[in-house]
């Protein structure tokens, strides 16, 4: 009979065997000493065994490592739902910024050239009539809220015709008229603050030939229908004057 | 959700890890390649169904198929298990330990071989159930017992050998 419950003693402790024999072992082990003594015995022993076995402690490097894996492997399944809407969002809100300044862009040349073409219509083109830099430039004194440089054009095909104050998007401006043979160009000149978002465009508008640059806070502006060469050289000496 | 089932269980898996592999590189190896593929393969999960004893059965299966898993699994038991499947009778001699044989105690269980070190750890240290060591190492109800009995009487067996042998010292 001991027989029967000792060769049960290990399952007993485990807690694997069921409540009926888990009742019968509590009553024979009231009655039998040897079965007692073997339950001590095994408990102790498991008991030694746990505290043996808790042994080893991992390193924080070796947590910190997996816990970033997990974040690596588990964040993206939401993260995506959330990254591509505001991606597509930004992507979306840089083309419709790009395109604003594009169609801004040709607005304000179509401008300018309205302005250029004005003036070489106009009986009186220049309000101030001079070859001489020297003299152009003063005249602009308290008509304009800026100061620029012009260059010198005396070893060059240009000719400086005069100037006068235009206006661009409300904004005051220098307008002056060169001519390299029977081609007549408008410069301008503006404050860049007058025209924040318009881009600077070179190459061809409306048949016209174009150049447009920014510097020390100007905007400058090169249009007339001579060719793009011209255009370009012209362009070259109002940025070396400045310089 | 994976995180929150898995990382509770980090400290026990490595210490589990270390037991099978007996050294600490393999077994940081070991446990990033354990929570690699429960990641991998988390999907698969059933919720509901035992997490514990998936992610320790992952563990294990890893373990095995590395070189020091393999070599530890052919060393043959001494025991027929497909016959043997009732639990040992010998009866225990009374083993008291203090804090000072804990040492005795770990190379004793480092001693036994890797079938009955890892039930007895998943049943003692990890306080499993016998289902749930069934369900982890794969093998039948009655041969978890019966492993964990032999695992048991071995190390009653080396224990009760050294300490006669340090009493006659």
């Amino acid at each position: 009979m001991t027989d029967a419950f000792s060769i049960k003693i290990e399952t007993y402790l485990d807690g694997e065997l069921n409540a009926e024999e888990m009742r019968a072992m509590d009553v024979h082990l009231r009655q039998c000493s040897t079965c007692s003594a073997d339950v001590l015995a095994q408990l102790q022993m498991k008991r030694a065994n746990k505290m043996a076995g808790l042994r080893y402690s991992p390193s924080p490097a070796l947590r910190s490592k997996i816990q970033h894996k997990i974040l690596r492997n588990t964040s993206p399944s939401w993260q995506r739902w959330l990254v591509i809407p505001v991606l597509a969002v930004l992507l979306i809100g840089c083309g419709l910024y790009a395109l604003q300044i594009h169609r801004s862009s040709n607005q304000l040349y179509s401008e300018l050239i309205d302005l250029h073409v004005a003036t070489l219509a106009s009986a009186n083109p220049v309000d101030v009539v001079s070859t001489d830099r020297h003299t152009v430039k003063p005249w602009f004194q308290g008509k304009i809220p800026f100061t620029f440089s012009l260059p010198e054009l005396t070893n060059s095909d240009f000719t400086l015709i005069g100037g006068r104050v235009a206006y661009l998007r409300q904004a005051p401006g220098a307008q002056l008229i060169y001519q390299i043979r029977k081609h007549q160009i408008s410069v301008f000149i503006f404050q860049d603050k007058a025209l924040s978002n318009a881009a600077a465009m070179t190459g061809k508008k409306f048949s016209f030939s174009t150049d447009g640059w920014s510097s020390n806070g100007l905007r400058y502006f090169v249009i007339g229908d001579a060719s793009a060469d011209d255009i370009q050289r012209l362009a070259q000496l109002l940025k070396s004057a400045q310089s | 959700m994976f995180a929150e089932l898995a990382m509770p269980l980090f400290d026990q898996l490595y210490n589990f890890a270390h037991w099978l592999t007996q050294d600490r590189s393999e077994a940081e190896d070991l446990v990033q390649e354990t929570y690699s593929k429960a990641l991998r393969g988390f999907s698969s999960f059933q919720p509901g169904t035992n997490f514990r004893a998936w992610i320790y059965r992952i563990l294990r299966n890893t373990f095995l198929t590395s070189r020091t898993g393999l070599q530890a699994a052919n060393t043959p038991l001494e025991v027929d298990e497909a016959t043997e499947t009732l639990a040992v009778t010998e009866t225990p001699e009374s083993i008291f330990l203090d804090h000072t044989d804990q040492k005795l105690l770990r190379d004793a269980i480092d001693a036994l071989p890797l079938h009955y070190r890892e039930v007895l750890l998943l049943c003692d240290v990890e306080d499993m159930s016998y289902k749930e060591i069934a369900e982890t190492v794969g093998i039948p109800l009655g041969t978890v017992m019966s492993r964990l009995a032999r695992a048991r009487g071995e190390l009653r067996k080396t224990l009760q050998d050294k300490l006669a042998r340090r009493s006659n010292d």
